[in-house]
Protein backbone atom coordinates (compact mmCIF):
# COMPACT_ATOMS: atom_id res chain seq x y z
CA UNK A 1 0.00 0.00 0.00
CA UNK A 2 1.89 3.10 -1.18
CA UNK A 3 1.75 7.07 -0.14
CA UNK A 4 -0.02 7.30 -3.45
CA UNK A 5 -3.23 5.37 -2.24
CA UNK A 6 -2.94 7.39 0.73
CA UNK A 7 -3.17 10.71 -0.75
CA UNK A 8 -6.22 9.33 -2.72
CA UNK A 9 -7.65 7.87 0.75
CA UNK A 10 -7.56 11.55 2.36
CA UNK A 11 -8.78 13.08 -0.98
CA UNK A 12 -11.56 10.72 -0.50
CA UNK A 13 -11.86 11.58 2.83
CA UNK A 14 -12.26 15.58 2.81
CA UNK A 15 -14.72 15.04 -0.02
CA UNK A 16 -17.16 13.22 1.39
CA UNK A 17 -17.38 16.08 4.06
CA UNK A 18 -17.24 18.86 1.29
CA UNK A 19 -20.20 16.83 -0.29
CA UNK A 20 -22.56 16.54 2.73
CA UNK A 21 -21.66 20.13 3.86
CA UNK A 22 -22.25 21.81 0.38
CA UNK A 23 -25.84 20.85 -0.36
CA UNK A 24 -27.14 20.38 3.79
CA UNK A 25 -29.51 23.94 3.01
CA UNK A 26 -30.57 23.51 -0.18
CA UNK A 27 -34.29 24.35 -0.56
CA UNK A 28 -36.82 21.48 -1.68
CA UNK A 29 -37.48 23.20 -5.20
CA UNK A 30 -33.82 23.02 -6.23
CA UNK A 31 -33.86 19.25 -5.46
CA UNK A 32 -34.29 18.32 -9.00
CA UNK A 33 -31.78 20.45 -10.54
CA UNK A 34 -29.53 19.98 -7.94
CA UNK A 35 -29.68 15.89 -8.77
CA UNK A 36 -29.49 16.51 -12.32
CA UNK A 37 -26.61 19.02 -11.57
CA UNK A 38 -24.73 16.55 -9.91
CA UNK A 39 -25.59 13.35 -12.27
CA UNK A 40 -23.23 15.99 -14.89
CA UNK A 41 -20.49 16.17 -12.63
CA UNK A 42 -19.94 12.50 -12.09
CA UNK A 43 -20.25 12.71 -16.25
CA UNK A 44 -16.82 13.46 -15.56
CA UNK A 45 -16.23 10.03 -16.44
CA UNK A 46 -15.65 10.69 -19.61
CA UNK A 47 -11.87 11.76 -18.65
CA UNK A 48 -11.54 8.29 -17.40
CA UNK A 49 -12.74 6.87 -20.30
CA UNK A 50 -10.33 9.22 -22.57
CA UNK A 51 -7.47 8.05 -21.14
CA UNK A 52 -8.83 4.13 -20.94
CA UNK A 53 -9.38 4.55 -24.98
CA UNK A 54 -6.20 6.62 -25.41
CA UNK A 55 -4.20 3.87 -23.28
CA UNK A 56 -5.77 1.04 -25.29
CA UNK A 57 -3.46 -1.71 -26.64
CA UNK A 58 -6.00 -4.40 -27.91
CA UNK A 59 -9.25 -4.40 -29.86
CA UNK A 60 -10.65 -5.29 -27.01
CA UNK A 61 -9.42 -2.13 -24.85
CA UNK A 62 -10.59 -0.13 -28.11
CA UNK A 63 -13.88 -1.01 -28.43
CA UNK A 64 -14.67 -0.91 -24.61
CA UNK A 65 -13.00 2.43 -24.54
CA UNK A 66 -15.11 3.54 -27.57
CA UNK A 67 -18.29 2.96 -25.52
CA UNK A 68 -16.85 4.28 -22.73
CA UNK A 69 -16.28 7.66 -24.12
CA UNK A 70 -19.59 7.33 -26.22
CA UNK A 71 -21.62 6.81 -22.61
CA UNK A 72 -19.63 9.58 -20.50
CA UNK A 73 -20.15 11.78 -23.25
CA UNK A 74 -23.67 11.11 -23.32
CA UNK A 75 -23.60 11.67 -19.66
CA UNK A 76 -22.59 14.75 -19.21
CA UNK A 77 -23.29 16.25 -22.25
CA UNK A 78 -26.72 15.18 -21.65
CA UNK A 79 -26.65 16.06 -17.77
CA UNK A 80 -25.68 20.13 -18.43
CA UNK A 81 -28.25 20.74 -20.80
CA UNK A 82 -30.85 19.13 -19.36
CA UNK A 83 -30.34 20.99 -15.65
CA UNK A 84 -29.58 24.07 -17.56
CA UNK A 85 -33.05 23.86 -19.42
CA UNK A 86 -34.35 23.09 -16.14
CA UNK A 87 -32.89 26.35 -14.05
CA UNK A 88 -33.92 28.54 -17.28
CA UNK A 89 -37.21 28.34 -16.41
CA UNK A 90 -36.65 30.21 -12.88
CA UNK A 91 -37.15 33.48 -13.71
CA UNK A 92 -37.12 36.40 -11.42
CA UNK A 93 -40.67 37.87 -11.87
CA UNK A 94 -41.01 40.17 -14.65
CA UNK A 95 -43.89 41.80 -14.05
CA UNK A 96 -42.78 45.43 -15.96
CA UNK A 97 -43.54 43.72 -19.27
CA UNK A 98 -46.51 44.35 -20.57
CA UNK A 99 -49.70 41.61 -20.04
CA UNK A 100 -50.38 39.71 -23.28
CA UNK A 101 -52.22 42.03 -25.90
CA UNK A 102 -56.05 39.77 -25.60
CA UNK A 103 -58.62 41.56 -24.28
CA UNK A 104 -59.86 40.79 -21.02
CA UNK A 105 -63.39 41.13 -20.51
CA UNK A 106 -64.66 43.81 -18.37
CA UNK B 1 6.61 23.73 -15.12
CA UNK B 2 6.22 20.13 -16.43
CA UNK B 3 3.36 19.37 -18.84
CA UNK B 4 2.05 16.83 -16.21
CA UNK B 5 1.92 19.85 -12.91
CA UNK B 6 -0.01 21.81 -15.71
CA UNK B 7 -2.69 19.63 -16.38
CA UNK B 8 -2.99 18.67 -12.54
CA UNK B 9 -3.01 21.98 -11.98
CA UNK B 10 -6.28 22.10 -14.63
CA UNK B 11 -7.33 19.12 -12.97
CA UNK B 12 -7.60 20.66 -9.58
CA UNK B 13 -9.39 24.03 -11.24
CA UNK B 14 -12.15 21.88 -12.95
CA UNK B 15 -12.78 19.71 -9.08
CA UNK B 16 -13.28 23.68 -7.61
CA UNK B 17 -15.48 24.28 -10.32
CA UNK B 18 -17.89 21.34 -9.21
CA UNK B 19 -17.69 21.98 -5.40
CA UNK B 20 -18.69 25.75 -6.67
CA UNK B 21 -21.33 24.57 -8.92
CA UNK B 22 -23.10 22.39 -6.38
CA UNK B 23 -22.74 25.27 -3.67
CA UNK B 24 -24.45 27.29 -6.39
CA UNK B 25 -27.11 25.12 -7.25
CA UNK B 26 -28.33 24.95 -4.03
CA UNK B 27 -29.57 28.83 -4.30
CA UNK B 28 -32.31 29.85 -6.59
CA UNK B 29 -30.33 32.71 -7.47
CA UNK B 30 -27.00 31.31 -8.49
CA UNK B 31 -27.96 28.17 -10.09
CA UNK B 32 -27.89 28.16 -13.25
CA UNK B 33 -24.52 30.28 -12.90
CA UNK B 34 -23.50 27.49 -11.14
CA UNK B 35 -24.40 24.52 -13.55
CA UNK B 36 -22.72 27.00 -16.15
CA UNK B 37 -19.28 27.09 -14.50
CA UNK B 38 -19.30 23.50 -13.68
CA UNK B 39 -19.80 22.98 -17.67
CA UNK B 40 -17.06 25.05 -18.01
CA UNK B 41 -14.23 23.35 -15.57
CA UNK B 42 -15.39 20.10 -17.48
CA UNK B 43 -14.74 21.36 -20.90
CA UNK B 44 -10.98 22.23 -19.35
CA UNK B 45 -10.64 18.66 -17.97
CA UNK B 46 -11.63 17.55 -20.95
CA UNK B 47 -8.96 19.74 -23.31
CA UNK B 48 -6.56 18.93 -20.64
CA UNK B 49 -6.62 15.28 -21.04
CA UNK B 50 -6.26 15.30 -24.61
CA UNK B 51 -2.29 17.11 -23.92
CA UNK B 52 -1.74 13.95 -21.36
CA UNK B 53 0.40 10.99 -21.25
CA UNK B 54 -0.61 7.91 -20.37
CA UNK B 55 1.50 4.81 -20.01
CA UNK B 56 5.00 7.16 -21.42
CA UNK B 57 3.15 8.34 -24.71
CA UNK B 58 0.48 10.97 -25.51
CA UNK B 59 -3.25 9.60 -26.18
CA UNK B 60 -3.48 6.91 -28.77
CA UNK B 61 -7.01 6.84 -31.30
CA UNK B 62 -7.48 10.13 -30.69
CA UNK B 63 -9.72 10.10 -33.68
CA UNK B 64 -11.86 7.94 -31.81
CA UNK B 65 -12.06 9.56 -28.83
CA UNK B 66 -13.55 12.63 -30.93
CA UNK B 67 -15.55 10.41 -32.62
CA UNK B 68 -17.10 8.75 -30.05
CA UNK B 69 -17.98 12.22 -28.75
CA UNK B 70 -19.20 13.80 -31.44
CA UNK B 71 -21.99 10.98 -31.64
CA UNK B 72 -22.39 11.35 -28.15
CA UNK B 73 -23.01 15.32 -28.48
CA UNK B 74 -25.55 14.65 -31.60
CA UNK B 75 -27.64 12.31 -29.30
CA UNK B 76 -27.45 13.91 -26.05
CA UNK B 77 -28.22 17.67 -26.97
CA UNK B 78 -31.29 17.10 -29.09
CA UNK B 79 -32.73 14.41 -26.01
CA UNK B 80 -32.29 17.05 -23.80
CA UNK B 81 -33.44 20.32 -25.33
CA UNK B 82 -36.68 18.44 -26.92
CA UNK B 83 -37.74 15.66 -24.86
CA UNK B 84 -41.51 17.21 -22.83
CA UNK B 85 -40.45 18.91 -19.31
CA UNK B 86 -43.10 15.87 -17.71
CA UNK B 87 -40.37 13.44 -18.95
CA UNK B 88 -37.57 15.28 -16.77
CA UNK B 89 -37.15 12.56 -14.55
CA UNK B 90 -36.49 9.52 -17.05
CA UNK B 91 -34.32 11.81 -18.84
CA UNK B 92 -32.06 11.99 -15.61
CA UNK B 93 -32.54 8.26 -15.44
CA UNK B 94 -31.01 7.45 -18.59
CA UNK B 95 -28.14 9.91 -18.35
CA UNK B 96 -27.43 8.73 -15.36
CA UNK B 97 -27.20 5.01 -16.24
CA UNK B 98 -25.24 5.96 -19.27
CA UNK B 99 -22.32 7.25 -16.57
CA UNK B 100 -22.69 4.32 -14.22
CA UNK B 101 -22.44 2.06 -17.74
CA UNK B 102 -19.04 4.32 -18.54
CA UNK B 103 -17.52 3.80 -15.08
CA UNK B 104 -17.96 0.35 -14.98
CA UNK B 105 -16.46 -0.23 -19.12
CA UNK B 106 -13.43 1.90 -17.61
CA UNK B 107 -12.68 -0.21 -14.98
CA UNK B 108 -13.31 -3.43 -16.64
CA UNK B 109 -11.12 -1.88 -19.44
CA UNK B 110 -8.51 -0.90 -16.93
CA UNK B 111 -8.59 -4.75 -15.78
CA UNK B 112 -8.12 -6.16 -19.07
CA UNK B 113 -5.03 -3.66 -19.27
CA UNK B 114 -3.20 -4.03 -16.13
CA UNK B 115 -4.22 -7.70 -15.25
CA UNK B 116 -0.70 -8.45 -16.94
CA UNK B 117 1.68 -6.84 -14.91
CA UNK B 118 0.01 -8.39 -11.84
CA UNK B 119 -1.73 -5.57 -9.78
CA UNK B 120 -1.76 -5.31 -6.48
CA UNK B 121 -4.81 -6.50 -3.88
CA UNK B 122 -6.00 -3.37 -3.53
CA UNK B 123 -6.13 -2.05 -7.23
CA UNK B 124 -8.32 -5.16 -8.48
CA UNK B 125 -10.89 -4.82 -5.25
CA UNK B 126 -11.14 -0.83 -6.83
CA UNK B 127 -11.36 -2.38 -10.58
CA UNK B 128 -14.06 -4.69 -9.07
CA UNK B 129 -16.29 -1.64 -6.88
CA UNK B 130 -16.19 0.29 -10.17
CA UNK B 131 -17.55 -2.57 -12.03
CA UNK B 132 -20.30 -3.86 -9.54
CA UNK B 133 -21.53 -0.57 -8.24
CA UNK B 134 -21.26 0.91 -12.08
CA UNK B 135 -23.53 -1.96 -13.66
CA UNK B 136 -25.75 -1.88 -10.73
CA UNK B 137 -26.27 1.93 -11.32
CA UNK B 138 -26.91 1.09 -15.33
CA UNK B 139 -29.45 -1.48 -15.18
CA UNK B 140 -31.08 0.11 -12.07
CA UNK B 141 -31.24 3.56 -14.23
CA UNK B 142 -33.15 1.24 -17.07
CA UNK B 143 -35.83 -0.17 -14.93
CA UNK B 144 -36.26 3.07 -13.64
CA UNK B 145 -36.51 4.56 -17.02
CA UNK B 146 -39.13 1.61 -18.26
CA UNK B 147 -41.16 2.69 -15.06
CA UNK B 148 -41.46 6.32 -15.51
CA UNK B 149 -41.98 6.15 -19.29
CA UNK B 150 -44.59 3.11 -18.64
CA UNK B 151 -42.43 0.95 -20.57
CA UNK B 152 -43.79 -1.37 -17.91
CA UNK B 153 -45.62 -1.40 -14.77
CA UNK B 154 -45.19 1.31 -12.13
CA UNK B 155 -46.50 -1.10 -9.29
CA UNK B 156 -43.96 -3.04 -7.94
CA UNK B 157 -42.87 -6.01 -9.06
CA UNK B 158 -42.86 -8.73 -6.49
CA UNK B 159 -42.61 -12.39 -6.79
CA UNK B 160 -42.53 -14.91 -3.43
CA UNK B 161 -38.78 -15.01 -1.91
CA UNK B 162 -37.81 -11.74 -3.59
CA UNK B 163 -36.24 -10.60 -0.61
CA UNK B 164 -34.33 -13.65 0.06
CA UNK B 165 -33.34 -14.02 -4.07
CA UNK B 166 -32.32 -10.39 -4.02
CA UNK B 167 -29.83 -11.36 -0.75
CA UNK B 168 -28.54 -14.11 -1.93
CA UNK B 169 -27.44 -12.22 -5.43
CA UNK B 170 -25.96 -9.81 -3.65
CA UNK B 171 -24.11 -12.36 -1.19
CA UNK B 172 -23.31 -14.16 -4.11
CA UNK B 173 -21.72 -11.02 -5.39
CA UNK B 174 -19.37 -10.20 -2.85
CA UNK B 175 -18.08 -13.93 -2.54
CA UNK B 176 -17.32 -13.81 -6.45
CA UNK B 177 -15.32 -10.38 -5.53
CA UNK B 178 -13.43 -12.15 -2.77
CA UNK B 179 -12.88 -15.22 -5.62
CA UNK B 180 -11.61 -12.88 -8.07
CA UNK B 181 -9.62 -10.98 -5.21
CA UNK B 182 -7.36 -14.52 -4.72
CA UNK B 183 -7.25 -15.54 -8.35
CA UNK B 184 -7.25 -12.49 -10.59
CA UNK B 185 -9.64 -14.28 -12.86
CA UNK B 186 -10.51 -12.77 -15.80
CA UNK B 187 -13.54 -14.67 -16.86
CA UNK B 188 -15.34 -14.34 -12.83
CA UNK B 189 -14.71 -10.56 -13.66
CA UNK B 190 -17.33 -11.07 -16.75
CA UNK B 191 -19.73 -13.37 -14.77
CA UNK B 192 -19.33 -10.45 -12.01
CA UNK B 193 -20.30 -8.33 -14.82
CA UNK B 194 -23.79 -10.51 -15.05
CA UNK B 195 -24.72 -10.98 -11.88
CA UNK B 196 -24.19 -7.14 -11.06
CA UNK B 197 -26.65 -6.54 -14.03
CA UNK B 198 -29.44 -8.72 -12.29
CA UNK B 199 -28.83 -7.47 -8.91
CA UNK B 200 -29.26 -4.02 -9.91
CA UNK B 201 -32.56 -4.96 -12.06
CA UNK B 202 -33.94 -7.33 -8.94
CA UNK B 203 -33.15 -4.45 -7.12
CA UNK B 204 -35.29 -1.87 -8.49
CA UNK B 205 -38.30 -4.25 -9.25
CA UNK B 206 -40.07 -4.41 -6.22
CA UNK B 207 -39.50 -0.15 -5.75
CA UNK B 208 -43.06 1.19 -6.95
CA UNK B 209 -43.82 4.32 -9.38
CA UNK B 210 -43.88 6.85 -6.57
CA UNK B 211 -40.72 5.91 -5.28
CA UNK B 212 -38.90 6.14 -8.56
CA UNK B 213 -37.87 9.68 -7.95
CA UNK B 214 -36.09 8.79 -4.81
CA UNK B 215 -34.48 5.85 -5.98
CA UNK B 216 -32.83 7.87 -9.36
CA UNK B 217 -31.27 9.85 -6.59
CA UNK B 218 -29.96 6.88 -4.92
CA UNK B 219 -28.26 5.35 -8.12
CA UNK B 220 -27.22 8.68 -9.23
CA UNK B 221 -25.64 8.59 -6.05
CA UNK B 222 -24.08 5.31 -6.49
CA UNK B 223 -22.70 6.44 -10.48
CA UNK B 224 -20.92 8.69 -8.36
CA UNK B 225 -19.27 6.12 -6.25
CA UNK B 226 -18.62 4.16 -9.19
CA UNK B 227 -16.33 7.20 -10.62
CA UNK B 228 -14.52 7.67 -7.26
CA UNK B 229 -13.89 3.77 -7.69
CA UNK B 230 -12.47 4.32 -10.74
CA UNK B 231 -10.29 7.23 -9.83
CA UNK B 232 -9.18 5.07 -7.12
CA UNK B 233 -8.00 2.68 -10.34
CA UNK B 234 -7.24 5.68 -12.54
CA UNK B 235 -5.15 7.58 -10.10
CA UNK B 236 -6.96 10.17 -11.17
CA UNK B 237 -8.05 13.05 -8.15
CA UNK B 238 -10.43 14.67 -10.48
CA UNK B 239 -12.17 11.59 -10.87
CA UNK B 240 -12.40 11.01 -6.81
CA UNK B 241 -12.88 14.97 -5.68
CA UNK B 242 -16.27 14.87 -8.09
CA UNK B 243 -17.21 11.22 -7.97
CA UNK B 244 -16.99 11.21 -3.89
CA UNK B 245 -18.94 14.78 -3.77
CA UNK B 246 -21.49 13.47 -5.87
CA UNK B 247 -21.94 10.45 -4.05
CA UNK B 248 -21.74 11.94 -0.44
CA UNK B 249 -24.33 14.72 -1.31
CA UNK B 250 -26.53 12.61 -3.50
CA UNK B 251 -27.03 9.94 -0.43
CA UNK B 252 -27.87 12.98 1.72
CA UNK B 253 -30.68 14.18 -1.24
CA UNK B 254 -31.66 10.99 -1.20
CA UNK B 255 -32.78 10.62 2.75
CA UNK B 256 -34.38 14.28 2.59
CA UNK B 257 -36.33 13.12 -0.46
CA UNK B 258 -37.23 10.30 1.47
CA UNK B 259 -37.63 12.36 4.62
CA UNK B 260 -40.16 14.64 2.54
CA UNK B 261 -42.52 11.49 2.39
CA UNK B 262 -42.43 10.79 5.89
CA UNK B 263 -40.55 7.50 5.10
CA UNK B 264 -37.37 5.81 5.50
CA UNK B 265 -35.11 5.12 3.01
CA UNK B 266 -34.70 1.06 3.96
CA UNK B 267 -38.81 1.73 3.52
CA UNK B 268 -38.50 3.11 -0.01
CA UNK B 269 -36.29 0.64 -0.71
CA UNK B 270 -37.37 -2.81 0.68
CA UNK B 271 -41.04 -2.46 1.33
CA UNK B 272 -42.86 -3.04 -2.00
CA UNK B 273 -45.02 0.36 -1.31
CA UNK B 274 -48.32 0.92 -2.97
CA UNK B 275 -48.98 -2.61 -4.39
CA UNK B 276 -51.67 -2.93 -2.22
CA UNK B 277 -54.58 -1.67 -4.43
CA UNK B 278 -58.13 -0.18 -2.98
CA UNK B 279 -59.63 0.99 -6.34
CA UNK B 280 -63.21 1.80 -6.73
CA UNK B 281 -64.91 2.97 -9.90
CA UNK B 282 -68.05 4.58 -8.54
CA UNK B 283 -68.99 7.94 -7.21
CA UNK B 284 -70.59 6.40 -4.14
CA UNK B 285 -68.81 3.87 -2.21
CA UNK B 286 -70.55 0.59 -0.26
CA UNK B 287 -71.02 2.21 3.21
CA UNK B 288 -73.69 4.90 1.35
CA UNK B 289 -71.09 7.48 1.68
CA UNK B 290 -71.38 10.00 -1.23
CA UNK B 291 -69.69 12.62 -2.61
CA UNK B 292 -70.95 16.14 -3.72
CA UNK B 293 -69.89 17.03 -7.45
CA UNK B 294 -70.00 20.53 -9.20
CA UNK B 295 -69.85 21.65 -12.71
CA UNK B 296 -66.63 24.04 -13.69
CA UNK B 297 -69.40 26.83 -13.62
CA UNK B 298 -70.08 26.46 -10.28
CA UNK B 299 -66.08 27.06 -9.53
CA UNK B 300 -65.97 29.38 -11.71
CA UNK B 301 -68.67 31.33 -9.45
CA UNK B 302 -66.89 30.38 -6.36
CA UNK B 303 -63.82 31.59 -7.07
CA UNK B 304 -64.59 34.73 -8.31
CA UNK B 305 -66.45 35.49 -4.87
CA UNK B 306 -63.13 34.45 -3.18
CA UNK B 307 -60.67 36.75 -1.77
CA UNK B 308 -57.62 34.18 -1.37
CA UNK B 309 -57.19 31.65 -3.51
CA UNK B 310 -54.62 28.32 -2.79
CA UNK B 311 -53.81 26.14 -5.71
CA UNK B 312 -52.72 22.96 -5.13
CA UNK B 313 -50.96 21.39 -8.24
CA UNK B 314 -50.29 17.52 -8.39
CA UNK B 315 -49.07 15.02 -11.11
CA UNK B 316 -52.14 15.43 -12.47
CA UNK B 317 -51.64 19.36 -13.63
CA UNK B 318 -48.67 17.87 -15.70
CA UNK B 319 -50.08 14.68 -17.28
CA UNK B 320 -53.14 16.89 -18.60
CA UNK B 321 -50.60 19.92 -19.83
CA UNK B 322 -52.53 22.02 -17.57
CA UNK B 323 -49.62 24.02 -16.40
CA UNK B 324 -50.51 27.05 -18.65
CA UNK B 325 -53.89 27.54 -17.90
CA UNK B 326 -53.41 27.12 -14.46
CA UNK B 327 -51.18 30.24 -14.64
CA UNK B 328 -53.84 32.14 -17.25
CA UNK B 329 -56.41 31.31 -14.39
CA UNK B 330 -54.15 32.63 -11.74
CA UNK B 331 -53.53 35.86 -13.66
CA UNK B 332 -56.67 36.26 -14.00
CA UNK B 333 -58.04 35.69 -10.48
CA UNK B 334 -54.73 38.34 -9.61
CA UNK B 335 -55.98 40.46 -11.86
CA UNK B 336 -59.39 40.74 -10.18
CA UNK B 337 -57.55 41.48 -6.94
CA UNK B 338 -57.72 38.04 -5.45
CA UNK B 339 -54.63 36.83 -3.66
CA UNK B 340 -53.52 33.41 -5.46
CA UNK B 341 -51.12 31.39 -4.36
CA UNK B 342 -49.50 28.02 -5.47
CA UNK B 343 -48.66 25.23 -2.33
CA UNK B 344 -46.42 23.01 -4.01
CA UNK B 345 -45.41 19.60 -2.02
CA UNK B 346 -41.96 18.42 -1.51
CA UNK B 347 -42.78 15.43 -3.55
CA UNK B 348 -45.63 16.93 -6.13
CA UNK B 349 -45.01 15.62 -9.26
CA UNK B 350 -42.70 12.96 -9.91
CA UNK B 351 -39.10 14.49 -8.08
CA UNK B 352 -39.18 16.60 -5.62
CA UNK B 353 -39.05 20.37 -6.86
CA UNK B 354 -40.61 18.70 -10.45
CA UNK B 355 -43.42 20.99 -9.76
CA UNK B 356 -41.84 23.89 -9.54
CA UNK B 357 -39.84 23.53 -12.43
CA UNK B 358 -43.14 22.78 -14.42
CA UNK B 359 -44.53 25.87 -13.19
CA UNK B 360 -41.61 28.02 -13.85
CA UNK B 361 -41.88 26.93 -17.38
CA UNK B 362 -45.61 27.83 -17.88
CA UNK B 363 -43.77 31.36 -15.96
CA UNK B 364 -45.81 31.29 -12.45
CA UNK B 365 -43.66 33.96 -11.10
CA UNK B 366 -41.41 32.39 -8.23
CA UNK B 367 -42.76 34.36 -6.00
CA UNK B 368 -46.19 32.56 -5.64
CA UNK B 369 -44.77 29.49 -5.41
CA UNK B 370 -45.34 28.35 -1.26
CA UNK B 371 -43.47 25.32 0.28
CA UNK B 372 -46.02 23.06 2.49
CA UNK B 373 -45.81 24.73 5.85
CA UNK B 374 -46.61 28.17 4.84
CA UNK B 375 -49.23 27.06 2.55
CA UNK B 376 -51.01 25.40 5.35
CA UNK B 377 -50.21 28.50 7.36
CA UNK B 378 -52.17 30.46 4.51
CA UNK B 379 -54.59 27.75 4.16
CA UNK B 380 -56.14 28.50 7.42
CA UNK B 381 -57.43 31.85 6.39
CA UNK B 382 -57.80 31.15 2.48
CA UNK B 383 -61.58 31.13 1.00
CA UNK B 384 -61.09 28.30 -1.67
CA UNK B 385 -58.06 25.39 -2.01
CA UNK B 386 -57.71 24.35 -5.77
CA UNK B 387 -56.63 20.87 -5.98
CA UNK B 388 -55.62 20.25 -9.54
CA UNK B 389 -54.22 16.51 -10.30
CA UNK B 390 -52.51 16.41 -6.88
CA UNK B 391 -54.25 13.68 -4.52
CA UNK B 392 -52.25 11.73 -2.08
CA UNK B 393 -50.33 14.82 -1.21
CA UNK B 394 -53.44 16.08 0.39
CA UNK B 395 -55.00 12.84 1.84
CA UNK B 396 -55.75 13.42 5.27
CA UNK B 397 -54.96 9.62 5.72
CA UNK B 398 -51.76 10.32 6.45
CA UNK B 399 -52.42 12.29 9.41
CA UNK B 400 -55.00 9.81 11.17
CA UNK B 401 -55.11 6.88 9.83
CA UNK B 402 -52.16 4.45 11.54
CA UNK B 403 -53.00 1.83 9.14
CA UNK B 404 -52.17 3.64 5.96
CA UNK B 405 -49.00 3.30 3.89
CA UNK B 406 -48.97 6.90 3.89
CA UNK B 407 -49.35 7.25 7.29
CA UNK B 408 -47.00 9.97 8.55
CA UNK B 409 -46.38 11.81 5.71
CA UNK B 410 -46.64 15.45 5.74
CA UNK B 411 -49.80 16.67 3.43
CA UNK B 412 -50.61 20.18 2.53
CA UNK B 413 -54.03 20.59 5.10
CA UNK B 414 -56.24 21.71 2.19
CA UNK B 415 -59.30 20.83 4.29
CA UNK B 416 -58.41 24.18 6.13
CA UNK B 417 -59.37 25.81 3.77
CA UNK B 418 -63.65 27.11 3.31
CA UNK B 419 -63.99 25.41 0.76
CA UNK B 420 -62.32 22.46 -1.31
CA UNK B 421 -62.33 22.38 -5.54
CA UNK B 422 -61.09 18.83 -6.07
CA UNK B 423 -60.29 18.72 -9.87
CA UNK B 424 -60.49 15.01 -10.74
CA UNK B 425 -60.62 12.82 -13.53
CA UNK B 426 -62.20 9.93 -11.77
CA UNK B 427 -62.44 8.10 -8.63
CA UNK B 428 -59.65 6.32 -9.32
CA UNK B 429 -56.83 6.81 -6.35
CA UNK B 430 -53.44 8.20 -6.80
CA UNK B 431 -50.41 6.70 -7.20
CA UNK B 432 -50.41 5.00 -4.11
CA UNK B 433 -53.09 3.55 -4.38
CA UNK B 434 -54.78 4.65 -1.68
CA UNK B 435 -58.68 5.75 -0.88
CA UNK B 436 -58.47 9.88 -0.31
CA UNK B 437 -60.77 10.93 3.33
CA UNK B 438 -60.71 14.30 1.65
CA UNK B 439 -63.50 13.65 -1.38
CA UNK B 440 -65.83 12.70 1.46
CA UNK B 441 -65.31 15.78 3.42
CA UNK B 442 -68.09 17.98 3.05
CA UNK B 443 -66.54 21.22 2.25
CA UNK B 444 -65.63 19.33 -0.92
CA UNK B 445 -66.68 19.83 -4.53
CA UNK B 446 -65.39 17.38 -6.87
CA UNK B 447 -65.50 18.44 -10.95
CA UNK B 448 -64.47 15.91 -12.87
CA UNK B 449 -62.73 15.98 -16.22
CA UNK B 450 -59.28 16.40 -17.59
CA UNK B 451 -57.91 19.05 -15.44
CA UNK B 452 -57.42 21.26 -18.72
CA UNK B 453 -60.61 21.15 -19.88
CA UNK B 454 -61.88 21.84 -16.65
CA UNK B 455 -59.73 24.99 -16.31
CA UNK B 456 -60.34 26.27 -19.55
CA UNK B 457 -64.02 26.42 -18.68
CA UNK B 458 -63.46 28.01 -15.16
CA UNK B 459 -61.38 30.56 -16.82
CA UNK B 460 -64.05 31.22 -18.87
CA UNK B 461 -66.46 31.47 -16.32
CA UNK B 462 -64.39 33.47 -14.15
CA UNK B 463 -63.22 36.02 -17.26
CA UNK B 464 -67.51 36.43 -17.48
CA UNK B 465 -68.12 36.77 -13.61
Amino acid sequence: MGNALLQYATVLMLSIFVGIEIISKVPSILHTPLMSGSNAIHGVIVVGSMLILGAANTNLEEVLGFLAVLLGTLNVVGGFVVTDRMLEMFKPKAKSAPKNTDEVAP
Amino acid sequence: MSRETLIDLLYLFSATTFVLALKGLGSPKRARYGNVVAAFGMLVAVVATFFKYVDGHPLHHVGLILLAMLIGVLIAVPVARFVKMTAMPQLVAIFNGVGGGAACLVSITEFVHIKSSHPATYVILEVLLGVLIGTVSFSGSAIAFAKLQELMTGRPVTYPGQQVINALVGAASLVLIVIILVTGSEVLLWILLLLAFVLGIAFVLPIGGADVPVLISLLNAFTGLAVAASGFTLGSNLLIVAGTLVGASGILLTRMMSKAMGRSLSNVLFSAFGSVITASGDTTRDDGRSVRSGSPEDAGVMLNYASRVVIIPGYGLAVAQAQHVVRELAEELEHKGIEVFFAIHPVAGRMPGHMNVLLAEANVPYEQLIEMDEANAELATADVALVVGANDTVNPAAVDDKTSPIYGMPIIHADLAENVLFLKRSMRPGFAGIENELLYNPKTTLIFGDAKDTLTKILATVKTG
